[in-house]
Parts: C-alpha cells; sequence; structure tokens
C-alpha cells in the first residue's frame, strides 16, 4: 500500500510553471519576438500588398545577427571592437568572390561558383581567422588599445577591398552574386510551382558536376530570405546563449569584470579573449555571407566606419551582454534609420498640412519647404536619440540582470559613501 | 629591450632609409613633399592635441572632436565673410585686422560649444559604464555634423581667401617652391602649441589637469574641483581644434560638413602614435602622420594613404603600445 498522500502525486509530465516563466523576462521577451517574426509577413503582406516590408526585415535580420556577434565581444568579453564592419565585408567579399562571375575577370581567369551552405561557413571560419591574426597581437594590451586598432582595421579592410580593384571590381563592385539554392530532393510544399511556393524551380550547376539539374532557387524572393534569416539568427541565439552558460562564458565575464582576478583565477586571458574576438568576429562573417546573397551586390562603401557603429549602437543601447536586449535594440536602431527617419519628411508635410500650416510644405527662397528642411534635420534627429537615449538609460534598455544587479550595488554604495562623508 | 622593440626600431630604420634615398636622388621633390606634409602635420597636430588631452583626463574617445574642429572652420568663415570680398588674396591691412580679431572670436566660441557638450552629455554619464559616453560622443559627432549640414548642406564651402599669395608671398629655393601660406600655417601651429605646453607646465589650472589626468580621486582629496578641470581641458582641446579649423579653411580654402570625421581619425592616429594622453608626444605625432600622409601621397600613390596610416596605427600598437613618447600607462 502506498502511502504517498494524494496531493503529492507526481504527474508524469514536468510542471509547464506558465505563469512562473511568464514573470522571467527574457522568456517573454523571446515569446513576443518569436510571435511577432511568425505573425509580421503575414500581417504585412496582407496590409500592404507587397513584400517589401519583408525584405527590409530580412535586411533588418542581418544586423541582428551582427548585434548578436558584437555583444559576443563586447557584452561578453568587455573588449570594444570598433572595425566590427570589417569582418562582415570579409565574410560578404568571401562570398561574393566564389559565388559570382568577378574571378573570371581576375587575374585568376576562373569563375566559382560554390554553394550558399558551403560558402556561408567558409565565410564563418574566414572572418573568425581574421579575428584571431589580429587579435593575437593586440589582445596582450589592455582596454583602450583594441578600440583603436579595430578602429584602424575597420578602415583599412574596406579601402584594401576598393583599392584591389583588379581582384574586387572596386568601385565597380561585385554584382551578380548567386543566389542560395536547395537541390531537388528537398522537396516540400515551400518548394516548386504551387500557389505558396516560396522557392522557384530553377537549374543549378553543383561545382562539382558537369552538367545542370534543377533545384529550387531563393531568387530574389523576399519571404524565403526572411526565413532564412529567422533560421539564421534562432540558432545563432541557441548557440551564443549556450556559449554564454558555458565555462568559457563564465570565464568572459571573469574577465570583463577583472581580468587581474580572473588570471589569478587560473583564466588563460589571452586565449579566452582571443575566443571571444574569433567567434565575434565569425558571426559577422556570417552576416556577412548572408548579406551578400540576399543583396546580391557587394561594394566597399558598404562596409564604412559607420556600420561599426551602428551595430555597436545597437549593442549599446539594447543593453550590453543580453541577448534579448540586444535583438531588440538592433530592431529599435534599424527601424529609426531606415523606416522612420526616412519616412519623416512626408509624414511632418501631411501632418503640417492638416492642421493648417501648408504655406510652410511650399519652397520659399532659401526655405527649402518643409519636407526639404526635415530631410536635413534627420542627422541631427538621429544624434539626438542616440544622446538623449544613452542619457535616460545608460544601461541599455534591457540591461543584463547581472549587470542590473552590479548597478544597483554601486549606486547604493556611492550613496553610503555620501552618507558617511555627510555625517563625518 | 624586448624583440617588439627591436621590430619598431627596424620599421623605423626601414622607413627613414628609403625615404633618404628618395631625398638624395631626386631631392626637389622630396622636399616639396615635406613642405606639404609639415602643413598638413601642424593642423593634424592640433587636433590630435585635442583628443589627447580628452583621452588623458577621461579616457573618452570624444568622437565629436574632429567635428568641432570642422565647426570652428564654419563658424570663421562666417565671420570672415563679413570682411572677404575683393580683398581676398592680397596683402591688405584690413585682412591682417580681420584675421587677428576673429581668431580669438572663434577660438572662444569653440571653447564654450565643447564645455557645453561636455557638460550635456559627458558629464552626466561620468559614472554610467564606460561604453555610454562613447555612444553620446558619436551622437554629438551626427549633431554636429547636422548642425553643418543644415547650415550649408552637402556642398563644399569656400572659406574667405584672407592670406596672401602670389608673386611676392613666394619663392623657390632649389626648385622647391613655398609661399606665405605654408609659413603661416607652421609658426601659427608652433605658437598654439608652445602657449599650451606653458600653459599646461606653468599655470595652477595645468597642473590641476595633470593631476586629475593621473589620479582622478587622490585629485579630488586634494582639493582640485574636478568638473572644473575637465571642463577646462574640454575648453582648450576646443580652442586648439577651432584655431585648427580656421587655419585649415585658410590654408586650403574650401571646407565641407563632414570633414572633421577623417580629419578627427586621422588626428586620433596621431595622438596615438604619440603616445595617448601625452601633449608633445600627441604635436610630434600629429607633424611625423602629416608627413607620412604626404610621403604616401607622393610616392606610393594617394588611394593607399588611409591605408598606410592605419596601417602604421595598427603597427604602433602591436610593436609599441605606449606610442613614441608613451611615458604614461593609464592603469586602472
Amino acid at each position: 500500500m502506498s502511502t504517498r498522500p494524494a496531493g503529492k502525486r507526481r504527474s508524469l509530465l514536468p510542471p509547464i510553471r506558465f505563469r512562473e516563466r511568464m514573470r522571467d523576462r527574457d522568456t517573454a521577451i523571446y515569446g513576443v519576438l518569436i510571435i511577432i517574426a511568425l505573425i509580421f509577413p503575414l500581417a504585412t503582406i496582407f496590409a500592404t500588398d507587397s513584400t517589401f516590408l519583408v525584405s527590409q526585415a530580412g535586411h533588418a535580420g542581418t544586423f541582428v545577427l551582427l548585434a548578436i556577434g558584437l555583444n559576443v565581444v563586447v557584452g561578453f568579453a568587455g573588449l570594444l571592437d570598433l572595425g566590427y564592419a570589417a569582418f562582415f565585408a570579409i565574410g560578404a567579399y568571401t562570398y561574393a568572390l566564389f559565388a559570382s562571375a568577378q574571378l573570371q575577370a581576375s587575374p585568376a581567369h576562373h569563375a566559382y561558383h560554390l554553394p550558399f551552405w558551403l560558402m556561408m561557413f567558409v565565410a564563418l571560419f574566414v572572418a573568425a581567422a581574421f579575428g584571431a591574426v589580429l587579435g593575437f597581437p593586440t589582445l596582450r594590451l589592455r582596454g583602450d588599445y583594441l578600440a583603436i586598432v579595430t578602429l584602424g582595421f575597420g578602415e583599412i579592410v574596406p579601402q584594401l577591398f576598393f583599392n584591389f580593384d583588379q581582384w574586387t571590381g572596386g568601385i565597380n563592385a561585385i554584382g551578380g552574386i548567386d543566389q542560395p539554392s536547395l537541390p531537388a530532393w528537398i522537396t516540400g510544399p515551400w518548394a516548386g510551382a504551387n500557389g505558396i511556393a516560396i522557392l522557384q524551380n530553377f537549374t543549378c550547376k553543383p561545382f562539382w558536376a558537369s552538367s545542370a539539374a534543377p533545384c529550387y532557387s531563393f531568387s530574389f524572393d523576399p519571404i524565403a530570405y526572411y526565413v532564412l534569416v529567422l533560421i539564421l539568427i534562432v540558432a545563432a541565439v541557441i548557440l551564443v546563449t549556450n556559449l554564454h552558460r558555458s565555462r568559457l562564458g563564465r570565464a568572459w565575464m571573469a574577465i570583463r569584470e577583472d581580468e587581474v582576478a580572473a588570471a589569478a583565477m587560473g583564466i588563460n586571458t589571452v586565449t579566452t579573449k582571443l575566443l571571444a574576438f574569433a567567434i565575434g568576429a565569425s558571426f559577422s562573417g556570417f552576416a556577412g555571407a548572408y548579406y551578400g546573397a540576399s543583396f546580391g551586390l557587394v561594394s566597399p562603401d558598404q562596409f564604412y566606419f559607420v556600420v561599426s557603429i551602428t551595430v555597436l549602437v545597437m549593442v549599446v543601447l539594447g543593453g550590453m551582454g543580453n541577448i534579448t536586449g540586444v535583438i531588440v535594440g538592433a530592431i529599435i536602431i534599424y527601424f529609426v534609420l531606415n523606416s522612420l527617419l526616412p519616412s519623416l519628411p512626408s509624414t511632418v508635410e501631411s501632418f503640417a498640412s492638416n492642421i493648417g500650416l501648408g504655406f510652410l510644405n511650399d519652397r520659399n527662397g532659401d526655405w527649402p519647404g518643409l519636407a526639404g528642411e526635415t530631410q536635413r534635420l534627420q542627422f541631427l534627429l538621429y544624434g539626438l536619440i542616440l544622446v538623449l537615449m544613452m542619457l535616460l538609460r545608460p544601461q541599455g534598455i534591457f540591461p543584463s540582470r547581472v549587470r542590473e544587479q552590479e548597478l544597483k550595488h554601486a549606486a547604493v554604495q556611492e550613496e553610503e559613501a555620501v552618507v558617511e562623508m555627510t555625517h563625518a | 629591450m624586448s624583440l617588439t622593440d627591436y621590430g619598431f626600431y627596424i620599421l623605423c630604420a626601414t622607413a627613414i632609409v628609403l625615404l633618404a634615398t628618395q631625398a638624395f636622388t631626386n631631392p626637389k621633390d622630396f622636399f616639396q613633399v615635406t613642405i606639404f606634409g609639415l602643413a598638413d602635420g601642424a593642423i593634424y597636430a592640433l587636433v590630435a592635441l585635442g583628443y589627447t588631452m580628452v583621452y588623458g583626463i577621461i579616457e573618452l574617445i570624444n568622437f565629436a572632436h574632429g567635428d568641432v574642429f570642422t565647426l570652428g572652420a564654419y563658424i570663421g568663415a562666417a565671420i570672415l565673410a563679413f570682411f572677404a570680398g575683393a580683398n581676398e588674396g592680397s596683402f591688405v591691412v584690413v585682412n591682417v585686422i580681420a584675421l587677428l580679431l576673429v581668431f580669438p572670436i572663434v577660438m572662444l566660441i569653440m571653447g564654450g560649444i565643447n564645455i557645453t557638450i561636455e557638460r550635456i552629455a559627458y558629464r552626466p554619464l561620468r559614472n554610467a559604464p564606460r561604453l555610454a559616453p562613447l555612444i553620446t560622443a558619436i551622437g554629438m559627432s551626427f549633431v554636429l555634423e547636422g548642425i553643418m549640414f543644415m547650415w550649408h548642406g552637402a556642398p563644399t564651402v569656400h572659406f574667405p581667401d584672407l592670406l596672401p599669395h602670389g608673386p611676392g608671398f613666394q619663392t623657390t629655393i632649389g626648385g622647391v617652391f613655398f609661399g606665405f601660406k605654408d609659413v603661416f600655417v607652421v609658426v601659427a601651429a608652433a605658437i598654439l602649441v608652445s602657449l599650451l605646453a606653458v600653459f599646461i607646465n606653468g599655470s595652477k589650472l595645468g597642473k590641476a589637469m595633470r593631476a586629475t589626468a593621473q589620479d582622478r580621486d587622490a585629485a579630488q582629496l586634494m582639493g582640485i574641483d574636478i568638473n572644473r578641470t575637465i571642463a577646462a581641458t574640454f575648453f582648450i582641446g576646443a580652442v586648439l581644434a577651432g584655431a585648427g579649423g580656421m587655419i585649415w579653411g585658410l590654408y586650403f580654402n574650401t571646407i565641407y560638413y563632414n570633414l572633421g570625421f577623417r580629419t578627427g581619425l586621422v588626428a586620433f592616429t596621431a595622438a596615438v602614435f604619440g603616445g595617448i594622453g601625452n601633449i608633445p608626444g600627441a604635436a610630434i605625432g600629429g607633424l611625423i602622420i602629416g608627413l607620412v600622409a604626404a610621403y604616401s601621397d607622393g610616392y606610393i600613390g594617394s588611394k593607399w594613404t588611409e591605408v598606410v596610416i592605419f596601417g602604421i596605427l595598427i603597427g604602433v600598437l602591436v610593436f609599441r603600445p605606449t606610442g613614441l613618447l608613451g611615458m604614461r600607462v593609464p592603469e586602472k
């Protein structure tokens, strides 16, 4: 006879504890993000009858990937990287060179058309290798020196792609980059010639084969890229979350908080920092390959310092060290830069005519019209947004919990110190 | 001496030998390029001083500094436009008076603007996470560029050509051409840098700045007003940058709204090259970077100049992280 009371009977399934989970902020954010990500294409296509917003979202996904990667360097390991776009460029060019007709015209005289799925990982390793090569001599130095070295590297790399125009086309960019494609045996309702297909019938010549065979190409369908980038982001988030919780992640945080103490605890600081740097760079290379494929065109001016700064702003603004915060930060900044600010002139114009100030809209002598003036204001507004958001929330929108506690702790200590001083 | 030190000296020696060969085989071109380099370098030195002083005292890479430099040129151009006109390019007493008047005015205005920027964007974040002020610095840089963009738009702006040039104000010595402008730039920069050196080493505020840079808490315990000292650092940095902007405008006569971005990065490289936080280092670093840029333009091709400059930046940090004269190593 069992003496176990009825109330303590074990359930076969583990308890879900839904309410408890909802109280965990990160889980809630992930939930909201996933729901939005799933509804977004349906809702926007239904509302606007075009896939423009979906393609924008796919482009924003590149920046989410970049922000997740930079977060490993800046947020976890506390290393300031001001040249992150360089690795992005390296990834994008790695894919563009080996998946287009570009090398036909170069001294190599042979066009490679390697598949995206392979080049994605090649780009990842190439970027990581460059990260390691750059990081190896410099990571032994302290703090800001790394920031300065990466700044210099970030300036050099696009310039090199620009200067070696024999190979990279220089200012003419590399166009006609191959689209990713799936082999014909991976078939399903999403591929073929039916109504809901997002992958089109196509013929591809695999690099090992001599003749072309049928396959499903991504072509330029925004929805296909949207799905791809979602899968990449989910994979990246899982990877980074596990890294964060691993031994390596703890070592990164230890180094971030106090490098000397971490070294005293037996952490090899150089190797650990090098890993953070290389892993961060590899995400950028990965994102670069995706970017090259989805955009179909790669040119040096897409990878200037502004890109590094934008990604850094996304990470810091979202909340350094916190993956959900960084994702939200990336989405917000992307929205502000690519949607809010460009649409501002027309919004202001229609607002003015609605409230009876329509005469402001016309050009008049030096006055370029309200829309023109707002157009000119964009730089200023972006700067003001950055300054204000940092002043209001220096720790970011969703700071990491550990960081938050530390900041509170520091604030309390400071207050105590002030109290002591006034009493003394 | 470690291995990396040898690497540094070997690299320097190679560069000097290569340049010396050029100097012997074609001295005319070499000295002509040197004169361009010195004039550029003098301006970089003025901007680099602001970077190095601010970094030395609060360890912030002040991204807005390059734009403070450009804004100085814009304001200078606006004020000088009253005096310009028929007098451009000739030697008239009015021009001399105008310059003597406008230089201090622009310098003071820029100092005031930079103090305001520090008060609004950096001071509230002094105890925030380290990256927060960096982001506001970038934000302020966009704001300043935005203001200049609103003011004159994207096209280049003409800076009044008030320095005398033409016959009588230029000479050729051994085939090397140089004019009054080149001399003016170098002399003006040298005067400003010497004044700064006297101020930093001689005045009480200069002493307070050095103390704050060394150890902020200890300086505070000694009764130094930290906020005032940091504000003074920003003021002096902007005074030099404003003068640098004026000099740039007078020398090149063309300015544009995002001029400060590239100039700022190069000047920052100069500051690192000389040893960040080190004031004589920044002045010498500026001159050397100016020369390097000119030699690279002349002998390698201008599309490689950026690669050369930032390659040097990386090389210096790898082989000699404290910079050329770097004595101060911030360990905090």
